[in-house]
């Protein structure tokens, strides 16, 4: 499905990271690789360190966090917000909505729509396009995204598919009106028959946590992971998007009338280095455009690497000039997205520690 | 070409001896983790890059199987 957008722009992005640094060597022991081994798929996968929340930490917390700064640091009026949307596959509860506790927490106007999205690694673009849908409403001038996962506990300490690299994160995406007339290209792919290749079996009404479901049980290739674990087919998601993900950018630049190399940067999802630099390469993009260095750094939060992406790479150079990005999310739905546009003239563009 | 592969997957995996005509995936001689390496020193190698769409497992499952795949990515 194709979307295009006017008079809409990004006018700021605050990542927020935990404090906390986990490095790859100090979780080597849990996975049984050798060390020649190790040092290759640290090179190959980008395994380094990652952010991890401290236990009892929730992703509302570190969507709180962020925007208490910005209220702080006047980046944000509380009262001219008119939507709140919170993506994220880790609520703080089944219910209510975490964008109404949030809504709550800081005694914002009732005149206002709070949403929750359960979306993960194209959470980003299924955010903004749902903005960009919202902003087409008069009532409705400025929409606040929040991206943010808290995974980890979720993921099993001896499963060497997912834990080297999780990461948690949050962030604050401010989207506008403006007089900005040009054109937001867009388009979401969907495939719910792939729904269980990134799933948490238990935990939910179909099948409830319990004793059983917290047992670990070791997988042909050796993960030990219970049902409360998060499950990620590594096979089946890499396949997936080598094949779908170029196609659906040929397809927006076609859409768009852009050439490949007119585009400033490609601003994709982070699930690891190898599987980026295999879609450089088959879109026919060179590496210096499409950082791969989040899930080194920082881990991957799903929804939360593109926007970590844009502050950590691009900081300062889309508050103080424009650039025209590409950006893409892949995975758990399955669900692909991408979108061309201009960022540029942003009012902050950054990470914070929580 | 088939002993510039055989040397890359002894690097790789010392403990197997992969002059034997047996699949090495149903062997248990090559995982996941082991064809991202195994890509990546192949690709080095031979300068190409191998197609993400051509990275499962059947295509390395034997020398001749990733000679092939080899000369599919434009390996000379």
């Amino acid at each position: 499905m194709d979307f295009t957008f006017r008079n809409k722009k990004i006018t700021g992005i605050l990542t927020v990271l935990p404090h906390k640094v986990v490095t790859f060597e100090e979780e080597m022991g849990n996975y049984s690789f050798s060390a020649a081994k190790s040092m290759k798929l640290k090179l190959a996968m980008g395994y380094k360190e990652h952010r991890i929340a401290q236990p009892g930490q929730c992703s509302s917390d570190f969507c709180i966090y962020g925007m208490q700064y910005l209220f702080d640091n006047g980046l944000l009026d509380k009262d001219g917000i008119d939507a709140l949307l919170f993506v994220s596959q880790s609520p703080d509860y089944y219910m209510p909505p975490t964008s109404n506790i949030i809504q709550g927490h800081f005694g914002m106007k009732h005149d206002m729509l709070c949403m929750d999205i359960n979306q993960g690694c194209a959470g980003f673009e299924i955010g903004l396009i749902e903005a960009f849908l919202l902003l087409e409403q008069p009532a409705i001038n400025r929409v606040v995204l929040l991206n943010a996962d808290v995974l980890s506990p979720k993921v099993s300490d001896r499963d060497r598919n997912s834990k080297p690299l999780i990461g948690d994160a949050a962030s604050v995406t401010i989207i506008e009106k403006s007089d900005d007339a040009s054109v937001i290209h867009a388009n979401v792919r969907m495939d719910g028959t792939g729904a269980f290749a990134l799933n948490i079996p238990a935990g939910g009404f179909r099948l409830p946590s319990s004793a059983e479901t917290a047992v670990m049980e070791e997988d042909a290739a050796g993960n030990f992971r219970s049902k409360d674990n998060l499950v990620m087919q590594g096979d089946n998601v890499f396949n997936f998007v080598q094949r779908e993900v170029p196609p659906m950018i040929e397809h927006l630049l076609e859409q768009a009338g852009v050439l490949k190399d007119e585009v400033d940067w490609y601003m994709f999802h982070q699930p690891n280095k190898f599987m980026l630099h295999k879609l450089a390469d088959k879109i026919g993009i060179p590496y210096e455009k499409m950082p791969a260095n989040i899930v080194e750094n920082f881990g991957n939060a799903s929804g939360v690497t593109v926007p970590t992406n844009i502050s950590y790479n691009l900081g300062d150079t889309v508050v103080d000039g424009i650039r025209k990005v590409c950006l893409a999310g892949f995975g758990v739905g399955l669900t692909w997205s991408s979108i061309l546009m201009d960022l540029g003239n942003m009012k902050f563009n950054k990470i914070i520690e929580f | 070409m088939e002993q510039q592969i055989i040397r890359i997957l002894t690097e790789l995996r010392p403990e197997f001896d992969f002059n034997q005509n047996i699949n090495f995936i149903e062997e248990g001689m090559l995982d996941s983790f082991d064809i991202v390496n195994l890509v990546s020193e192949l690709d080095s190698t031979f300068g190409i890059s191998i197609d993400g769409v051509d990275i499962v497992p059947e295509n390395f499952s034997s020398v001749e199987a990733i000679k092939n795949l080899l000369l599919k990515n434009g390996a000379k």
